[in-house]
């Protein structure tokens, strides 16, 4: 109960962020060359300035900033994000449309990050110095080093154009309608790649951390306790030391939630995955301000909700909170 | 010199400050050794690395020399990474000193804000600033560095926060010491360090979140950037994949050198802590 | 006295040696010690006398690059520095167990108390799951916690420092072990607690009949629990031998140094003080508020309350009480660290107080401070000379003038005036204090505020501190404010004394009348917690 109400105080004090960043992101689009209307005159292959005058009343784009800014955010309350002008649809209903897209990349990178830096991290902070950690730490430093684009390419070249073993790009195999498990093991292997690419930098990450953590840990006092009593070092790692060194772990998943949606944008752009960062870039190139607006609201929000849930498992893990504030 | 000793004794950074002279010695002689314009029509597209002795590295899809591209982009990469970087540590210092030293509602206003930076994916505020301000080189480096500063300003912040009640700081105060002789005098010199350390990390990621921007053809198109040639070589990805590969490996080298220069500073500067 | 009873664990000649580059080749060097079931050992040092160091070899727990290289760990008819790792793992624990100096960081975070106590049954016994509970809860009876259920079931952040080291000694204690060695266990409580840890360990150690190897620096705790004695001094055995023997009859001159160098308990006779007063506190109180968001869950803690001292000019006031009595808060409001939430601050007719944080800065040159921590003390960035000269440059000195005045101050404190050039970390604990004390005294204030200023130092070098002080306070007229935890420090340096309990002053006057005649309850009880109480009043006050 205790850690709800620390989690829902935490949620709380992120709505003045949230309302920060839209307020500085809307203000910030003030600034760009050209509106909605300009982007749909285009789209419709020009028009004279009297439809467009009519246009911009219509969306109330020739109010004053401040009252558009308030017309904006009254609207954002009401779960409507405008209209997209390029899309002929809501702005919601295109972000629903890729959204789940972005959810299951990232959910699926950051599981391969977590657990496989995790292992790694031990492996390397158990044989610190020796061979082992050497070759770990050296890869995850070339890890990263690698951009992910570049290896995504790469790796659309070995696996998908020279060995032929799994699809260079999209959510699944267009060519034949598939159903239940089949289309999930099709979605699945068209995620391989993709998962991999994005998940990379995290790998090197998390490997670093969770190994710098152990190190840290093993010379706590608790540490050598626990050898004191008696036991062996497997259990010394696995009953005291592993629980600790997770915890900035977990940290990091919330700080780095941001980084890997914005990985995703070049990583959807490798793989023409339908997802929510080939959205942002393709709101960007075509000038459709109120879906990258919107984009920028869903992200901000998928952030704290990441954190939110980083804040639960944090105080699982951690009697010490509770007791705090 | 102690420190300077200590640098040395450690074989990856030593290879990482090699690999870093290298890239810089490219930047340096790539008007020398390429002295037309690296973006300039050269020969026949797409010609095979080593095939003419006259394009070692080949040419891409519009008959530009490849070798000469990776020369000058060396000089954007460093460019991009230092300035990038300046910036961003130099707004990160300011806000996480003056945050970490008053405490109080000063500290909460200015960490809201650095909380919104860090809750906006960094790349998504770049696309932003990139669409608002358009793409020429220095929008671009100045974007990186606005969206780069949180981190170096929260790590700042909390090494203020461990000093500013340490003894020697409260010495200073009942000595009659000035608020910015405390903060920049007193307390910066032994909250540097790790910032400094860290700000080779701030560089590793502008190099690559400017080489991201080129790749989606987002950065200056007018520069011979990394990036760029990547999502150039793209469009001939099936079959002539190095004009892809050569760029990446340069990449992928510069911010290793970067990488295992700022690991050996760390540990050179931390003995202690050698081997983390 | 149990000289009869045969060795339960013996060191022959032990050696350790430090990997290459350390300030000497032996940690320790052919150290050899013997001790039986039903005594209590204590090894007394100094920091660096390779006394942990010990205990770490004895359980063969030794840091990377330290090992043992002679002699023999004999323990149960079997050389422990022989025995494979499986096998050592089976007498840790069981055959010898430990307890630590710092209970909040020796027990896990994470887990529960009866969790940690219960491992030692699940390592080396075959009891299961409720057999284990029950034992551990008799367990933490016997330590004497208060709830030993509810103990059980928290995590060591929810215990007192004490209740952590009694579930310390419980799982120490879980198997009865034939030897416990406790490594400083005392020295990071407070007084009151340290003394019932100490009748703690007494009581069970006699009740078991177990060999206890204890590891101190402090002198009152040895006369307050040892049976036997031995004294190391860099890594050697110098003196060993009866508690009563080495306490009142010290061979080794080291040891004589040792004990010469803890302040007796009685005070000196009093000095004839000013009528004069220099400094005035008056109802001082200082509240803070911590946690709480939009002004829900704050927590206020009063962490001075209404504090009412008055220092004569030339006198020293000692300032008494444990951790968290407030005392340092109340330093820190007098100097204006910290701003009190209501209260006079008197010195020489201007209220501190009250000024403005520009005129403040400017009054600095009146009051200053020496801290606790020769180490934190000092911006290790700036040569030490530097650091006695900021004072008088920030208030308009001329740099040359103020760096010169700097190599007077350093020979005035003792130290090399050609040392002015070095960086802080090349100094000693006891140099870098001096150094402290010479940049305070650079601003030539009338009022010193030192603030826990010798309780990091080893007691030979914190005697010399002392002298120092004393001698500056009589040539330069000084009025201190002296804060500390020690009563024995107190004794020999206050005219006067407050003795401080949860924020309050609960008692306060000249020192001799307060220690020899307490009043308050809680003064009382502090007086009788010291260690080795006897110990330092049957010995006469030395000249400090």
């Amino acid at each position: 109960m205790h850690i709800l109400r620390l989690a829902g105080r935490r949620l709380a004090a992120s709505i003045p962020t949230l309302i920060l960043i839209l307020v500085g992101v809307f203000l910030l689009l003030q600034l760009a060359p050209g509106d909605t209307v300009d982007a749909m005159m285009a789209q419709m292959g020009g028009g004279d300035a009297r439809t467009a005058e009519d246009l911009r009343r219509f969306y109330g784009l020739d109010l004053s900033v401040t009252a558009q800014l308030g017309n904006y955010l009254w609207r954002l309350i009401r779960f409507d994000l405008g209209f997209s002008a390029i899309y002929g649809k809501p702005v919601a209903q295109v972000i629903a449309e890729r959204l789940p897209a972005t959810i299951l990349l990232m959910t699926a990178s950051l599981s391969f990050a977590f657990f496989f830096g995790i292992v790694f991290g031990v492996i390397a902070a158990r044989g610190v110095n020796r061979w082992p950690d050497t070759l770990i730490s050296t890869l995850g430093l070339i890890f990263y080093a690698t951009p992910s684009f570049w290896f995504g390419l790469m790796a659309i070249v070995v696996f998908s154009i020279y060995l032929q073993w799994l699809p260079a790009g999209g959510l699944s195999d267009i060519t034949q309608v598939k159903e239940g498990i089949w289309l999930v093991l099709d979605t699945a292997r068209h995620l391989v790649l993709p998962t991999l690419t994005l998940g990379l930098i995290f790998l090197a990450i998390y490997l670093r951390i969770m190994r710098a953590s152990m190190l840290e840990v093993l010379t706590l006092d608790f540490v050598r306790t626990a050898r004191a009593k008696g036991l062996d070092e497997t259990r010394v790692v696995v009953r005291h030391v592993l629980r600790n060194a997770l915890l900035p772990m977990v940290t990091l998943i919330g700080l780095q939630a941001g980084t890997m949606l914005g990985g995703s944008v070049v990583v959807e752009s490798v793989f023409s995955l339908p997802g929510l960062g080939r959205l942002a870039y393709e709101s960007v190139v075509q000038r459709d301000l109120n879906t990258l607006l919107g984009i920028i609201f869903v992200s901000a929000l998928l952030v704290i909700a990441v954190n939110f849930v980083v804040d639960l498992v944090y105080a699982r893990l951690d009697p010490r909170i509770k007791t705090e504030g | 010199m102690a420190f300077v000793r200590a640098y040395f004794r450690s074989p990856p950074a030593v290879i990482g400050l090699f690999l870093l002279l290298c890239v810089i010695a490219m930047a340096v002689s790539a008007g020398w050794f390429f002295p037309r314009d690296p973006l300039a029509l050269a020969g026949r597209p797409l010609v095979w690395p080593f095939a003419n002795p006259r394009f070692p590295l080949g040419t891409d899809n519009s008959g530009r020399d490849i070798a000469a591209q990776i020369f000058y982009g060396a000089r954007i990469s460093l460019l991009i990474g230092g300035v990038a970087t300046v910036i961003a540590v130099i707004i990160g210092i300011v806000i996480g000193a003056v945050s970490g030293y008053y405490g109080g509602w000063v500290d909460n206003v200015l960490m809201r804000i650095t909380e919104a930076f860090q809750t906006l994916p960094n790349f998504l505020l770049l696309l932003v600033l990139v669409a608002v301000f358009g793409s020429n080189i220095t929008t671009v480096i100045i974007a990186i560095g606005i969206v780069s500063w949180p981190a170096p300003a929260r790590l700042t912040r909390a090494e203020f926060l461990s000093l500013r009640n340490r003894e020697f700081v409260q010495a200073g105060r009942t000595l009659g010491l000035k608020d910015m002789k405390l903060i920049f005098g007193e307390i910066l010199p032994n909250a540097l360090p790790p910032v400094i350390v860290y700000a080779s990390v701030v560089m590793a990621v502008s190099i690559l979140l400017e080489s991201a921007l080129a790749f989606l053809r987002l950065s200056d198109p007018n520069v011979a950037s990394w990036g760029n040639l990547i999502g150039l070589g793209r469009d001939v990805l099936r079959v002539q994949w190095y004009v892809s590969a050569i760029p990446g490996i340069a990449i992928l080298v510069t911010v290793l050198a970067v990488s295992l220069v700022g690991q050996g500073l760390n540990d050179a500067l931390n003995p202690r802590l050698k081997g983390r | 006295m149990t000289d009869a009873s045969p060795a339960v664990l013996t060191l022959d000649a032990l050696s350790v040696r430090l990997p290459a580059g350390a300030d000497r080749p032996h940690a320790m060097k052919d150290v050899s010690l013997a001790i039986s079931s039903n005594e209590i050992l204590c090894v007394v040092g100094e920091s660096g006398s390779g006394k942990s160091m010990t205990a770490n070899a004895i359980m063969r727990l030794l840091p990377g690059g330290v090992e043992i290289d002679g002699g023999k760990v004999l323990f149960d008819g079997r050389d422990l520095t022989q025995l494979t790792e499986a096998e050592m793992r089976d007498v840790r624990g069981a055959g010898i167990a430990m307890i630590f100096q710092e209970p909040m960081t020796a027990l896990n975070p994470l887990r529960t108390i009866g969790d940690q106590i219960g491992e030692m049954f699940a390592i080396h016994t075959k009891l299961k799951g409720a057999a284990i509970t029950e034992r551990v809860l008799s367990l933490l009876e016997e330590v004497r916690i208060p709830d030993p259920k509810l103990a059980a079931r928290a995590y060591p952040h929810e215990l007192s420092g004490g209740q952590r080291q009694r579930a310390m000694i419980a799982m120490a204690l879980a198997l009865d072990p034939k030897v416990l060695i406790a490594d400083e266990p005392t020295t990071a409580l407070d007084v009151t607690t340290q003394a019932q840890i100490l009748a703690l360990i007494r009581d069970l150690q006699a009740r078991k009949g177990t060999a206890v190897l204890f590891i101190t620096h402090d002198f009152g705790v040895v006369a307050e629990i040892a049976d036997r004695v031995a004294v190391m001094q860099h890594g050697l055995v110098v003196e060993q031998g009866p508690a009563a023997q080495i306490l009142d009859d010290p061979q080794h001159p080291y040891t004589k140094q040792l004990i010469a160098a803890v302040p007796p308990l009685k005070a000196p006779p009093p000095r004839p003080l000013s009528g004069e007063t220099i400094l005035a506190v008056e109802h001082v109180s200082k509240t803070f508020r911590t946690g709480g968001f939009l002004g829900r869950g704050v927590r206020v803690t009063h962490a001075v309350k209404d504090v009412t001292l008055s220092l004569p000019k030339g006198g020293t006031i000692g300032i008494v009480g444990e951790s968290g009595s407030g005392k340092s808060t109340l330093a820190r409001c007098i100097v204006r660290l910290i701003d009190p939430d209501t209260g006079v601050i008197n010195l020489n007719g201007r209220d501190l107080a009250k000024l403005s944080r520009e005129e403040m800065r400017r009054a600095t040159r009146h009051i200053q401070m020496v801290f606790q921590d020769p180490f934190a003390s000092l911006n290790p960035r700036r040569k030490a000379g530097e650091l006695v000269a900021q004072g008088p440059i920030v208030h308009g000195m001329d740099r040359a003038e103020a760096l010169a005045k700097a190599k007077e101050l350093f020979s005035l404190v003792g130290l090399d005036p050609a040392a002015t050039d070095r960086y802080p970390h090349e100094f000693s604990g006891g140099q870098r204090q001096r150094i402290g004390l010479a940049r305070a005294l650079a601003l030539q204030p009338e009022v010193l505020v030192a603030d826990e200023a010798v309780s990091a130092l080893d007691v030979s070098v914190q005697a010399q501190v002392l002298r120092l002080l004393a001698e500056l306070r009589q040539r330069l007229g000084l009025s201190i404010v002296f804060i500390t935890h020690d009563l024995r420090v107190a004794a020999q340096v206050c005219d006067l004394v407050a003795v401080m309990k949860n924020g309050e002053v609960v008692e306060a006057g000249p020192i001799g009348k307060v220690f020899g005649d307490p009043q308050h309850p809680y003064t009382q009880a502090l007086l009788a917690s010291i260690p080795g109480r006897e110990f330092g009043v049957k010995r006469e006050a030395v000249s400090v």
